[in-house]
C-alpha cells in the first residue's frame, strides 16, 4: 500500500523490509471470545543502502521499538518480510539474525546478566555464533576493547561495578562480538549523561567506520538523530509519516506532525511557545481512527484526512510524507 | 564468604545458626550416643518426672525414656521436614521457571493447574493424600512436599516473569543462545537465590506442617516416633503428666524458631535491596545534625538557601550529595538549577522542606530561609504547615507521585483541606477551578478520573494544580517535564511560565536541560558534584559560560537544525561523591586545570554587582 | 462491579471443577476396595459383588466421576457408613462449628496483625518494633496444637478461667456466653501462627509504600503525617495485604483442623481425620469438597475486596 521510499543510492542494500507490520493480539480467557488487537505497527516498507545510518524517530508509544525488535527476530511481524544482504530470514528466530544483526539496548544495566563477568558476557556470541576457540575468542574480546575503549581488566568483573557510560560501551562491545553487518541502536544514550551521551556517539560513529557497519538509530530526542542519522523515519501511531535526509527534514519538515516535533523541542535561543493546544485528541489505539491518525491534532486537517487514510508519497527529491496536505517551504 | 558475614553480622540469624547447627550435629550423631532404646517400653517406669535416675527427661506412658525418644524424634522430623523442602522447592521451582519462561500458553496451563491445588486449604489436600496413601511417614512427607509445590511454583514464577522480560535474556537470544541454555546459564543463576530464600523461609513450616500430621496420627506410625507423634501420644496424659509433652513440643518450637531467625538472616544477606539499606522507611521529616550554628539571616529573599550541606550515610560511606550551596529566590523569578545525575541538584531542592529521604539522608549544615524564617531544624508541625501551602512541589514522574488509589480531585481536595478549614463541597469547588485554571478541558469529567486513566501530560497538569492548591508563594519543580513527550513538554513549560506570570510565583526549576533553562528560567545555577560551579543570569551564562564546565557541557548536547555532526564530548566521569578530590572536583576532566585547581578548596567568586559567580581559579570569561 | 463478581463466580466454576476431579482422582488411588472396609467380616465374594454394582464401583473412572458429580450437584454426597447418616448433613452440621472458630480466629488475626504490621513499620527500629518484631517471631514459630495444649495447662486446668474443651457446657449451656467461654482459647490459639504471618507481611508492605513517591508527594502537600501512614500508605500496602489476608485464611482453616482435636471442637477437621483414620471414604469425599468449595467462594469475595480498593484492577 505504500510506496517504498528509495533514495537515489548505487549502494548495495544492507536491509529491505516489505510491508512489516505488527498486531498484539488480546486473547480472551477461556469464555470469552479473543477481542480485536491492537496495531503496534502499520506495514512499513524500507530499503537501508549498506553504510547509512538511518533514524527511527517518534514518541512513546509510537511503535519504534516493537519495530526494532521485529527487524532482529526478537518479535515475530504478523505480516512481511524482512531481507538482510538480500536473503529472507526466518523472522521468528533471533539466533539466525544474530551474526547479521545485532541489537544495542537502551538500559545498558538492565541488559547485561547481573550474576555474569563481562568475560562471560563477552564470550557468548563468539562461542554461540561463530563457534570460536578459547583463543581466537580471547584475541577478537581484546581487539573489541580496545576499539570501544574499556580496559581488559573490566572482564573479570560484574555489570554492577559499572557506571551507565561504561555498561553501554560493554553492550555495544558485546553487539560488536558477533560481527553483525547491522546494529540496532535503541535509544542508546537517553539513559545517560549528556556529557556521557556524546562519549558514547563519537565512538558509535568511529566504531561505523571501523567496521563498515549500518546502524538503524531509534530515539525520541530530535537533536541526537540529527547529529548522527543520514536519513530520518518519522513514525506516529505505528506509522510512517515522513522519511527525509536529516539536514533538511526538521528544517523544512512537509508533514505537520514532523513541524509539530521540531517545534516543540526547547531550543536555546527560541522563545517558549506552546505550539499546540491541550484539549487536542490522542488516537485510542484500541479504536483508530479511520483516516490520518494525526487528523485529530492537525490544525490543517480537512475531510478527506478523517476517511482517508494518506500513503507515502514523494515530495521533492528526497522526501515523503504521508500527508493529503503536505507543509511547503 | 561475603554472604556468611553479612549473615553473621545480625545477631539473631547467628544465633539461630548456632542453635540449628547444634541441633542437627546432635540429631547426626544421634545412633552414637550413648542413649537408651526409645523404642524399649517398662510399664513399671510409666510417666516417670524429669531428672530421675536414668532418666534425665523422665519418660513417656509407656516407661520410654523421653531423652532417648526425643533425640530420635528429632531426627526423624529434621529428616522428613528437610526432604519436603527439597522436593517441593526443586519440583515448584522447575514448574515456576518454566512457566515464567516460556509464558503464554505454557504458562497460562500451569498456572491453571498450580492456582486449581491453592483453592484448597493446604491441610485438605494434605488429609485428602493421606487419606488416599494411608497414614504414614513417608506418605505424609508425600503430602507435605505435594501441596508446597504451588507456593514454590508461583513464587519462583513471579520471578522468572519479571527476569524474563529483561533485556539480557533478549540479549542471549541474539546471541545464539538456545531456551534450555538462557534457563540454566543465565535465569538460574538469578533466581537461584530467591530459591534458597524460600526454603530457608519455608522449611521451618514444613517441619511443623509434618510433626502436624503426626500429632494426628496420620504420619509416623508406632512405636517409631517423631516430635509430633510423640506430642499426640502424650496428649491424653496433658493434666497428669505435662512434662511428655512438654519435651517434644518444645523441642518443635526451638527447632522451628532457630529456622525461622536463619531463614530471615538468609533473606536479608541474599536480597540486595535489603543489603544497600534501601528497606528502610523515610521519616516525615530530614534528620538534621548541623555542625556549626545556622548561618545569619541576610537579605530579604523570599526564599533563600545558606550554605546548605545534605550528605548521606549509608553503612561506612558518606556521600556528600550537596556542598555549601548559596541560592535565592524572588517572587515571580524563576531560578534554573541545571546539572547532571548526581550533581545534587535534586536533593538541594528537597532539602528545603526537609524531603530527603531520611535515613540515609541528613543535613549536616545551613540554613533554609522562607520570608527570614529558617526551615532547616524547624519542628515537623511548623514544616508541615508550610509545605504545599508556602512552597509545593512538582515532581519528575506523574506516574509514580500521584496516589495511585485515590481519584485526582480527592488528592486536591485533601491538599486543600489539609491547610484550610473549608467543606468538602467547597474544596471540590476549588479543585474544579484549579483543574480549569491548569487548562484541563473539561474538569467536570476528569476531577473523578484515577491517576491511570489520564494521559502523562493531564496527570503533570494534576500535579501542577495540586501545587496551586494553596497559593504557594514558591513552587519548586524537579525535572518536571523530564519523564513526558516532547509536544507534551512543551505544553507544560508554557504553562507553567503562564502561571508564574500570573500569579507572580517563584520558581525553582530543576532540569538537566538547556533548552528548557533558555526558555524559562531568568537566572540559572549550574551543579557539579554537590557545588554550584556557576551561577547569573540564564541569557549570560548561555551565551558567555564561564566555568570550563558549564561550556562544555553546553557543547557536548547537539541542537537541533544544525545537521550531523562530530560532538565534543568530556573525557571522563563525575567523581563519585563519597571520595571527592581535592580542589576543583571537575580538575580530573578539565583541559584547563592547573597544579593549583588539585589543592585546597575553590571558592565561589561574584562579579561585584552579584549577577554573576564562579567557582574557577582560570574562568573561560572573566567576570567583572 | 456487579459484572465483576459475574464474571468471578463464572471463573469460579473450572476451579471447583478442577477441585472435583482432584478429589476424585485422589480418592480413586486408594488401594483395595471399599466393599471390604464397609462390609468388614461379612465381605463374601457375593456380598462385595453387590455392593460394588449398588455403589457403581464396576462402572469405568471416567463415568463413575459423571455419577458422583451428578449427584454432588443435586447436593447427594453419599452416605457416611461409619456414622450411618448422609454425608451432607453430617458436613453441614460440623462446618457450622468450624467456621465460627475459624471465622472469628480469622478476624482475630486480621485485626491484630495489620494493627501490629503498620505499627512495627511507622516506628521502624524503636522499641514498638522491636517488640512487635521478637513477639511476632515466637507466635509464628509456636505449632498452633502445643500452643493449645500449653494453654488448657495453664488456663483451664491450673487457673480454671475457661473450659478445658468442647463448645459448649454440657449442662445448662448453649447460650452465648457459654460459647464465647469455650471459643476463648482455641480461638486464641488459632490465631497466633496468622496473626504473626500477617504482622510481617504488612509491615514489609507499610515499608515498601512508604518509600513510594506518592508518599513524598502527600507530606510535600503538607498532608498529617498520621493520615499519611493510616491513609496513603496503609491503603496501597492494603493492595499487597489483602492476597495475603485470603491465603491465610486458607491456614486458619487448615489449623482449625489440629486446635479441633486438642480442644475437642465438634468441627470439619475432626470428622475428617476419624473419617480418614476409619477409612469412610464418601465421608472424606464429601468433607474436603464442601470446605474446598467454601474457600473458593470465600477468595471470590477477597478479589472482589481488591477490585473495591484498587480502581487498576479490570471490573
Amino acid at each position: 500500500m505504500t510506496q517504498t521510499p528509495e533514495r537515489d543510492d548505487q549502494r548495495p542494500l544492507a536491509l529491505k523490509i516489505e510491508g512489516v507490520s505488527k498486531t498484539f493480539g488480546q486473547p480472551g480467557g477461556l469464555l470469552q471470545k479473543a477481542r480485536p488487537g491492537v496495531r503496534a505497527v502499520q506495514p512499513v516498507t524500507l530499503s537501508i543502502p549498506r553504510g547509512e545510518t538511518l533514524g527511527l524517530v517518534g514518541e512513546s508509544g509510537c511503535g519504534k521499538s516493537t519495530l526494532a525488535r521485529m527487524l532482529v527476530g526478537l518479535l515475530e511481524p504478523s505480516s512481511g518480510r524482512i531481507e538482510i544482504d538480500g536473503k529472507a530470514l526466518n523472522t521468528g528466530d533471533p539466533a539466525a539474525f544474530g551474526r547479521l544483526i545485532q541489537y544495542v539496548f537502551q538500559d545498558p544495566i538492565s541488559s547485561l546478566n547481573p550474576r555474569k563477568s563481562i568475560r562471560q558476557i563477552m564470550e557468548t556470541p563468539l562461542k554461540r555464533l561463530h563457534a570460536m576457540g578459547r583463543k581466537d575468542r580471547e584475541a577478537r574480546i581484546r581487539e573489541i576493547f580496545d576499539s570501544v575503549n574499556l580496559r581488559e581488566e573490566f572482564l573479570d568483573r560484574y555489570p554492577h561495578e559499572f557506571s551507565g557510560g561504561q555498561a553501554q560501551r560493554i553492550g555495544i562491545a558485546r553487539a560488536l562480538a558477533a560481527s553483525p553487518q547491522i546494529m540496532i541502536l535503541d535509544e542508546p544514550v537517553s539513559a545517560l549523561d549528556v556529557s556521557v551521551q556524546a562519549q558514547v556517539l563519537n565512538l558509535l560513529a568511529r566504531l561505523k567506520e571501523t567496521y563498515d557497519l549500518t546502524y538503524i538509530f531509534i530515539t525520541h530526542d530530535l537533536a541526537v538523530v540529527e547529529a548522527v542519522s543520514e536519513r530520518i523515519v518519522v513514525l506516529y501511531f505505528g506509522s510512517v509519516v515522513e522519511v527525509g535526509p536529516a539536514e533538511n527534514i526538521f528544517k523544512s519538515p512537509r508533514h505537520p506532525y514532523t513541524k509539530l516535533l521540531a517545534s516543540s523541542a526547547p531550543v536555546v535561543g527560541r522563545p517558549l511557545a506552546a505550539p499546540e493546544q491541550s484539549h487536542t485528541e490522542l488516537p485510542d489505539p484500541l479504536n483508530p481512527p479511520p483516516g490520518c491518525a494525526f487528523a485529530g491534532r492537525c490544525p490543517r486537517a480537512s475531510q478527506p484526512c478523517r476517511t482517508i487514510a494518506p500513503p507515502l508519497t514523494p515530495i521533492g527529491d528526497e522526501q515523503f510524507a504521508a500527508c493529503h496536505f503536505p507543509l511547503e517551504d | 564468604m561475603a554472604f556468611l558475614k553479612l549473615l553473621f553480622r545480625n545477631k539473631l540469624a547467628a544465633a539461630g545458626l548456632i542453635i540449628m547447627g547444634l541441633v542437627v550435629v546432635l540429631a547426626v550423631l544421634t545412633p552414637w550416643l550413648p542413649l537408651l532404646d526409645p523404642d524399649v517400653t517398662a510399664t513399671g517406669d510409666r510417666f516417670k518426672p524429669p531428672f530421675s535416675a536414668g532418666h534425665l527427661l523422665g519418660t513417656d506412658h509407656l516407661g520410654r525414656d523421653l531423652l532417648s525418644r526425643l533425640m530420635w524424634g528429632t531426627r526423624l522430623s529434621l529428616m522428613v521436614g528437610f526432604a519436603a523442602a527439597l522436593i517441593a522447592a526443586l519440583l515448584g521451582s522447575t514448574v515456576g521457571i518454566v512457566a515464567g519462561y516460556f509464558g503464554g500458553r505454557t504458562d497460562n496451563i500451569i498456572m491453571r493447574a498450580v492456582d486449581m491445588l491453592m483453592a484448597f486449604p493446604y491441610i485438605l489436600l494434605a488429609l485428602a493424600i493421606v487419606a488416599a496413601l494411608g497414614p504414614g511417614l513417608v506418605n505424609a512427607l508425600i503430602a507435605v512436599a505435594a501441596v508446597n509445590i504451588p507456593f514454590f511454583a508461583r513464587n519462583i514464577r513471579g520471578v522468572t516473569v519479571s527476569l524474563a522480560r529483561r533485556e539480557f535474556i533478549d540479549a542471549a537470544k541474539l546471541a545464539g543462545m538456545g531456551h534450555l541454555r538462557i534457563i540454566v546459564f543465565e535465569l538460574l543463576p538469578n533466581v537461584a537465590p530467591v530459591i534458597v530464600i524460600a526454603m530457608s523461609t519455608t522449611v521451618g513450616w514444613m517441619i511443623l506442617e509434618t510433626a502436624g500430621l503426626s500429632f494426628l496420627g496420620l504420619g509416623s506410625q508406632p512405636p517409631q516416633a517423631d516430635l509430633g507423634s510423640m506430642l499426640g501420644e502424650a496428649r491424653s496424659a496433658l493434666i497428669t503428666s505435662p512434662h511428655t509433652s512438654a519435651v517434644p513440643g518444645l523441642m518443635i518450637f526451638v527447632i522451628v524458631m532457630s529456622i525461622n531467625l536463619l531463614g530471615d538472616g538468609v533473606r536479608d544477606a541474599l536480597d540486595p535491596r535489603l543489603r544497600s539499606g534501601a528497606l528502610t522507611r523515610p521519616r516525615a521529616v530530614t534528620q538534621i545534625d548541623r555542625q556549626q550554628p545556622a548561618p545569619e539571616a541576610d537579605g530579604a529573599s523570599l526564599l533563600a538557601l545558606q550554605d546548605l550541606s545534605t550528605e548521606f550515610r549509608v553503612a561506612k560511606r558518606t556521600y556528600k550529595a550537596v556542598r555549601h550551596v548559596n541560592l535565592h529566590v524572588a517572587p515571580g523569578e524563576c531560578l534554573g538549577v541545571i546539572g547532571e545525575s548526581g550533581s545534587g541538584k535534586s536533593v538541594t531542592a528537597l532539602s528545603i522542606m526537609g524531603l530527603v529521604a531520611s535515613p540515609p539522608g541528613v543535613i549536616t549544615g545551613g540554613a533554609g530561609r522562607f520570608e527570614g524564617q529558617d526551615l532547616i531544624g524547624a519542628s515537623y508541625e511548623t514544616l508541615r504547615a508550610m509545605r504545599g501551602d508556602k512552597v509545593a512541589y512538582i515532581f519528575q514522574d506523574p506516574l509514580s507521585t500521584l496516589h495511585p488509589l485515590y481519584r485526582v480531585g480527592d488528592q486536591l481536595c485533601e491538599a486543600i483541606r489539609s491547610h484550610h478549614k473549608v467543606t468538602a463541597r467547597e474544596a471540590r469547588t476549588r479543585a474544579l477551578e484549579l483543574l480549569a485554571a491548569v487548562r484541563i478541558p473539561n474538569p467536570e469529567s476528569r476531577i473523578d478520573n484515577y491517576p491511570h486513566e489520564m494521559s502523562g501530560g493531564m496527570r503533570q497538569r494534576v500535579s501542577i494544580a495540586m501545587a496551586l492548591a494553596n497559593d504557594p508563594e514558591v513552587i519548586i519543580a524537579d525535572e518536571p517535564t523530564t519523564a513526558l513527550d516532547v509536544t507534551v513538554q512543551a505544553q507544560i513549560l508554557s504553562l507553567l511560565n503562564d502561571l508564574r506570570r500570573e500569579r507572580q510565583l517563584a520558581i525553582i526549576f530543576i532540569t538537566h536541560d538547556f533548552g528548557v533553562v533558555a526558555q524559562l528560567c531568568d537566572r540559572v545555577a549550574v551543579m557539579y558534584a554537590g557545588q554550584i560551579v556557576e551561577e547569573g543570569p540564564s541569557q549570560a551564562i548561555l551565551d558567555r559560560p564561564a566555568h570550563p564546565y558549564a561550556k562544555r557541557l553546553m557543547a557536548c548536547v547537539p541542537d537541533l537544525g544544525q545537521g550531523r555532526r562530530e560532538l565534543e564530548a568530556i573525557p571522563g566521569l563525575p567523581p563519585a561523591v563519597d571520595r571527592l578530590p581535592d580542589g576543583c572536583a571537575f580538575a580530573e576532566r578539565c583541559n584547563k586545570a592547573s597544579q593549583a585547581c588539585r589543592v585546597g578548596s575553590i571558592e565561589l567568586v561574584g562579579t561585584s554587582d552579584g549577577r554573576r559567580a564562579v567557582r574557577c581559579l582560570d574562568p573561560e570569561e572573566s567576570l567583572s | 462491579m456487579t459484572s465483576y463478581i459475574l464474571k468471578r463466580l463464572i471463573a469460579a466454576v473450572p476451579v471447583l471443577l478442577g477441585i472435583t476431579v482432584i478429589v476424585f482422582l485422589i480418592m480413586a488411588m486408594i488401594p483395595g476396595d471399599p466393599a471390604t472396609a464397609i462390609l468388614g467380616s461379612y465381605a463374601t465374594p457375593e456380598n462385595v459383588a453387590r455392593i460394588n454394582r449398588d455403589l457403581g464401583l464396576d462402572k469405568p473412572l471416567v463415568v463413575r466421576y459423571f455419577i458422583w458429580l451428578g449427584n454432588l450437584v443435586t447436593g447427594d454426597l453419599g452416605r457416611s457408613f461409619s456414622l450411618n447418616r448422609p454425608v451432607l448433613d453430617e458436613v453441614l452440621e460440623r462446618f457450622q462449628a468450624t467456621l465460627i472458630l475459624a471465622g472469628v480466629s480469622f478476624v482475630l488475626c486480621a485485626i491484630l496483625g495489620i494493627l501490629a504490621g503498620v505499627v512495627s513499620a511507622a516506628r521502624q527500629y524503636g522499641l514498638a518494633d522491636k517488640l512487635i518484631t521478637f513477639v511476632v517471631l515466637i507466635g509464628i514459630s509456636i505449632p498452633s496444637f502445643f500452643l493449645g495444649m500449653m494453654m488448657i495447662l495453664t488456663f483451664a486446668v491450673n487457673l480454671r478461667w475457661f473450659p478445658v474443651s468442647g463448645m459448649y457446657a454440657i449442662y445448662g449451656g448453649g447460650d452465648l456466653p457459654d460459647l464465647l467461654r469455650h471459643l476463648a482459647m482455641p480461638a486464641t490459639a488459632l490465631s497466633v501462627v496468622a496473626t504473626g504471618v500477617i504482622a510481617r507481611m504488612s509491615r514489609s508492605a507499610m515499608l515498601e509504600v512508604l518509600r513510594q513517591d506518592y508518599i513524598r508527594t502527600a507530606r510535600a502537600k503538607g498532608v498529617h503525617e498520621r493520615k499519611v501512614i493510616m491513609g496513603h500508605a496503609l491503603r496501597s500496602a492494603m493492595v499487597s495485604i489483602i492476597p495475603v489476608l485470603g491465603i491465610q485464611a486458607g491456614f486458619v482453616l487448615s489449623g482449625a483442623v489440629y486446635v479441633e482435636i486438642v480442644f475437642q471442637w465438634p468441627g470439619v477437621g475432626r470428622m475428617l481425620v476419624d473419617a480418614i483414620l476409619k477409612r469412610d471414604i464418601l465421608l472424606v469425599q464429601g468433607g474436603v469438597v464442601f470446605v474446598a468449595a467454601c474457600y473458593v467462594l470465600f477468595n471470590i469475595c477477597v478479589d472482589v475486596a481488591q477490585s473495591l480498593l484498587d480502581p487498576r484492577i479490570k471490573t
